[in-house]
């Protein structure tokens, strides 16, 4: 795919409709009279549908809906009541997952927090204490040490500190306790799966669009039948951590398997592996350290699940967040916010120095075989790590038992930083209130509000049609056709008002958030200083949950569309630097060349050079900007909007599965139809440029 | 004598690309004719023609115990593609493969491992080296995989990684080597089984010219220790000269011809393998007997007679004349060819200095050629 007439491009072989997708002069009149069309619709629909008699224009009639709500919540129903397997119920199914996660999780916050116990009730013992606070700092700074240095130790020790002496310490543990079962499972099960999907293609074939699904139906959307299978608690929101964590593992394994040199395959072949030596033996080490990448990514989608999983039950620093922002208690929900935001870099950080970690050079090896001959002489000597970290467990295990402060982090030093946050943001509030108001203001009236009335003022089978048109325009009769059937979804599940709020939202915020991070990234491309600094802010802007975003933003803004307005730019900003940057720094040197002997100014250079040709980059980011809006609005509906994030939080309070499945699919349908349409223009954008797939 | 066949492929076809295996021309040319007659009955616009590409087309080749069997092509030539079809790594298109007899193409998995884990080893262009195990670990992996015990497949790793010449590096890892030695580790694994057949894909491709030479020495060196039946893919024809027995070159997927070195530089098929011999140093691949005269059978000799001319001296029939061209350059009179102790011809210094600036090898028939080299030799 490296020629340049986009006659060529891989689409496919129809030259008429790939013709269209050149830079024609009938393109730009095409799409500015549709949207003079579109916006006559919009101003005047409501009146001429009056006028005409045809209110069925402007809302979808209610007796034309699809009764699919009311089908899930019965077959939801009937899953949980009745459905058999034959040998075991579904519910006996369900219990029966939910008693092996519950194991493994109640063994390790025994051990993090509660302490083991014998019996129930008033008649429980405790046997041994949990770990005492000590004790788990000392593991977490032996495993910095092991992975890199003193540096990461002294970093990760710091990060747990904190979350002991402000206070947060049992909250945090909840979290940690989660993230240690549903890191495990989730890698585990990710790569079973990518193995299959690498080693079966029919496998692959059936797994891949139920990984896209999953990775574009809102998080939300997942709780509300967790939450109906598996009831309120810390077993469900596993359950949610784990199927929202697996899909990147998966998709890493398989990439990871396929990215296996052929020649290293060949080799097991030719040594003679059986196909299990192949794959054990052979293709996983040699994988893995493509694979840590995935554990990595794990890890941080765990803990961002376990946040918001604290919906349902998983407790743990999510919890606090929640409810502080219930109670509007301003300096609590921040100081649980900071905490989850230390251990989100702590995880983050040891996760990715083991990920890069290169294997032992050959004097460590030697230690560790000539270790391995003293056998019984040295077992401090073999393993010095786990050996001190078992000492100091123990130690400090027994000294608590005389003194507790050992044991748990005494009450009266911890410090609280919650007033001075309540006072501070009290402080902006008084003393820059008109002005944030003025802000907030000026956006809703010439920015926010003017594209909501357009976009709720287009008569829905008018949007249908247009939605087609892009289609058909950028991907053929097959996207038409796709995006046609998913926005007529939308309408006929009756939430087309609401998925029109979604789109204004997720709009403005993608709009403002390209025109914040697309000239970030090119000035990160351009110059190595700004290069550092944005790298570094957007490093850490992705490394915390998303939940976090929403604390500072309701303390300044309140609820409402505004404030998910910025809650939803700060989270999806990251990709649309990231790819502007990529996208620029990986143009050939030798065209800028030509562009500077050519007697380019940096602006010409910058406008006529670089940025067309990182185009079909800076379209990819777009893509991946509005699908981080998307999972983030939904997010959103805990301050206040009015779109189908709404509509999935109110199913979840109800636990109307019926409901959340439809406004999450929804939500899915319009993210794969910008999603699929952005892709098949930047596929058309980079054919135009002659550059390869 | 010639010694028994360990390796053969009759008319192996690759063809790549959509339904490829279902290609109607393929199996009517594989069906219909007898092995001889079937050679490139499909032409290459045929293929191409059908969508596909013929990777490997109608090769035929025949690989006999203990010889240097050299398959070199530029890079798209197909002898990747051909090795991988010989070690049963690429299933054929269509063709058979038979290894002592046996064939490879039909054997079962179970059966095929256990070939490939006794007989054969081979040798990769990248090194394929396992990057988490160290060099003892990696030279111990094939017989890690065969269920060998800790102890028992280390001490023989380590009896061959002192072979190659790696004795004193076997905790390294691979990263830790250069080229030169990561290559020996492979070559060392590759050995660990003690296969009877050697596959080396490009071994020396991947490293510095004056690495790649020490290389092909450390190689000629171990061959002459261990006699494999090898198989070498190349792409530079001054290496296939240097180690090969025999060298089958292709050429777009075709084997275009199969031969010994001197014979190639004799006697190239086509003009392709022409321009590969043109700039090779040919007194060192040509022997006494490809250049001498041939003696007649004078009467006068039939009758027990002296032999009519004077000679300088004796060469054997297969000194190449490299080694040999200073001592006739420097005599008057020509020399005698021997074989066996008999005399078969006579080779003077034109014959050489020919060979030396690289003049084109006249057949010399005795009858013109007599008075020549009287001429020369006066």
């Amino acid at each position: 795919m490296s020629l340049a007439s986009p006659d060529s491009s891989p689409a496919g072989p129809n030259p008429a409709r790939v013709n269209l997708t050149r830079f024609n002069p009938m393109g730009a009149p095409l799409w500015l009279g549709l949207f003079v069309v579109t916006w006559i619709f919009s101003s005047y629909g409501r009146e001429f549908s009056r006028a005409i008699d045809a209110r069925w224009l402007m809302k979808y009639p209610s007796g034309w809906r699809l009764p699919l709500k009311r089908d899930i919540s019965d077959a939801m129903k009937w899953l949980v009541e009745d459905a058999t397997f034959g040998l075991f119920t579904f519910k006996e199914f369900t219990r029966g997952i939910a008693w092996l996660i519950e194991l493994p999780y109640d063994f390790v916050r025994s051990a993090v927090i509660d302490g083991f116990t014998v019996g129930v009730g008033s008649d429980a013992a405790q046997i041994a204490p949990a770990l005492s606070w000590i004790a788990i700092i000392a593991v977490v700074v032996a495993i910095g040490r092991v992975a890199k240095d003193w540096r990461l130790a002294a970093l990760v020790g710091g990060c747990f500190l904190y979350l002991a002496v402000f206070g947060q310490w049992d909250s945090a543990m909840v979290t940690l306790a989660s993230v240690l079962i549903s890191v495990p499972i989730g890698v585990a099960g990710g790569l079973l799966l990518g193995i299959g999907a690498y080693r079966w293609p029919l496998f692959d074939k059936i797994l891949r669009p139920i990984l896209d699904l999953m990775q574009t139906v809102p998080v939300f959307a997942y709780l509300v039948p967790i939450l109906f299978l598996f009831g309120f608690g810390p077993v469900a929101a596993l359950v949610a951590t784990i199927i929202y964590a697996m899909p990147p593992m998966v998709r890493v394994t398989t990439l990871a398997l396929r990215g296996v040199p052929t020649e290293i395959r060949e080799f097991g072949a030719m040594v003679g592996c059986t196909r299990w030596q192949m794959m054990w033996k052979v293709l996983v080490p040699s994988a893995a350290p493509g694979l840590m990448v995935g554990v990595n990514q794990v890890i941080m989608l765990s803990l961002n699940m376990v946040i918001i999983a604290s919906m349902i039950g998983a407790g743990g620093l999510g919890f606090e967040v929640l409810s502080s922002l219930r109670r509007l208690d301003i300096g609590a929900g921040l100081e649980a916010g900071i905490a989850i935001v230390v251990m989100a870099i702590a995880l983050d950080r040891l996760s990715q120095a083991f990920a890069v970690r290169p294997t032992p050079s050959h004097e460590e090896q030697v230690a560790h075989d000539e270790a391995d001959l003293l056998q019984k002489a040295g077992l401090i000597k073999r393993h010095p790590w786990s050996t001190t970290v078992v000492a100091v467990a123990l130690v400090t295990g027994l000294v608590g038992l005389l003194l507790p402060a050992a044991q748990s982090y005494p009450a009266s030093l911890t410090l609280t930083t919650g007033p001075f946050w309540a006072d501070l943001v009290e402080f902006i509030n008084v003393n820059f209130f008109d002005q944030f108001e003025a802000a907030k203001t000026f956006m809703l009236t010439y920015l926010l509000l003017p594209v909501k009335r357009f976009l709720l003022g287009i008569p829905w089978p008018w949007g249908i049609a247009i939605v087609t048109l892009a289609g058909w325009k950028f991907g053929g009769w097959r996207l038409a056709l796709l995006a046609g059937g998913l926005a007529l979804f939308i309408a006929a599940n009756g939430l087309w008002d609401k998925a029109m709020i979604t789109l204004y939202l997720c709009g403005v915020s993608v709009l403002i958030a390209s025109l914040i991070g697309i000239p970030l990234g090119v000035l990160a491309a351009e110059n190595e200083r700004a290069n550092r600094i944005v790298s570094a802010v957007i490093d850490t802007l992705q490394t915390l949950p998303s939940f976090v975003y929403l604390i500072p933003v309701v303390m300044l803004f309140r609820v409402g569309d505004f404030s998910a307005m910025i809650a939803v730019v700060l989270y999806a900003l990251a990709p649309a630097v990231r790819y502007a940057a990529h996208g620029i720094r990986n143009i050939e040197p030798q065209l800028i060349e030509a562009g500077i002997v050519s007697g380019c100014t940096r602006w010409q250079l910058l406008r006529k050079i670089k940025l067309p040709l990182a185009l079909p980059e800076i379209l990819l980011g777009l893509n991946q900007t509005i699908m981080l809006a998307l999972s983030m609005l939904v997010i959103t509906a805990l301050v206040g909007t009015r779109d189908l994030g709404q509509e999935v939080y109110i199913a979840l309070t109800k636990a109307d599965s019926g409901r959340g499945i439809i406004a999450g699919l929804s939500v899915a349908a319009i993210a794969i139809i910008l999603d699929r349409i952005l892709a098949a223009s930047a596929r058309n954008a980079r054919a135009r440029l002659g550059l390869a797939e | 004598m010639e010694k028994p066949v360990k390796l053969a492929c009759r008319s192996v076809w690759k063809l790549y690309g959509p339904n490829a295996a279902d290609f109607p021309d393929v199996k009517n040319v594989m069906t219909q004719k007898s092995h001889s007659e079937r050679h490139l009955e499909l032409t290459g616009e045929q293929i191409r023609a059908a969508g596909l590409i013929g990777a490997v087309r109608a090769a035929n080749v025949e690989i006999r115990e203990g010889e240097i069997f050299v398959i070199m092509g530029l890079s798209g030539s197909g002898k990747s593609t051909l090795v991988r079809c010989l070690s049963r790594l690429i299933e054929p298109t269509a063709g058979e493969v038979l290894f002592e007899g046996r064939d490879l193409l039909s054997m079962p998995e179970r059966e095929l491992i256990e070939v490939r884990r006794r007989k054969m080893g081979m040798v990769f262009q990248q090194f394929a080296l396992l990057p988490h195990l160290t060099v003892l670990q990696n030279v111990a992996f094939p017989l890690e995989v065969q269920g060998a015990a800790k102890a028992e497949r280390e001490a023989r790793a380590r009896e061959v990684i002192e072979l190659v010449g790696l004795k004193g590096r076997e905790s390294y890892f691979p990263r830790e080597l250069s080229g030169g030695q990561q290559q020996r580790v492979g070559i060392a694994r590759s050995l660990a089984v003690e296969p009877d057949l050697w596959f080396l894909d490009e071994p020396f491709s991947a490293l510095d010219p004056l690495i790649r030479r020490e290389m092909q020495d450390e190689f000629l060196r171990l061959q002459s220790m261990l006699h494999k039946t090898i198989v070498f893919i190349t792409h530079d024809f001054d290496e296939a000269i240097r180690l090969a027995d025999r060298i089958a070159i292709m050429q777009d997927g075709e084997i275009i011809q199969t031969a010994t070195p001197e014979e190639l530089v004799l006697n190239p098929a086509t003009d392709y393998v022409a321009e590969f011999t043109r700039h090779i140093p040919r007194a060192k691949i040509l022997t006494a007997r490809s250049v001498m005269t041939p003696s007649v059978m004078t009467p006068s000799m039939m009758a027990g007679g002296p032999a009519p001319e004077i000679h300088a001296g004796d060469v054997q029939a297969d000194d190449r004349i490299e080694a040999i061209a200073e001592r006739i350059e420097a005599a008057d009179s020509p020399f005698r060819v021997l074989e066996e102790g008999e005399v078969i011809g006579s080779i003077d210094r034109q014959a050489v200095i020919d060979v030396l600036v690289g003049r084109d090898p006249v057949r010399r028939d005795p009858v013109r050629r007599d008075p020549v080299g009287r001429e020369g030799a006066g």
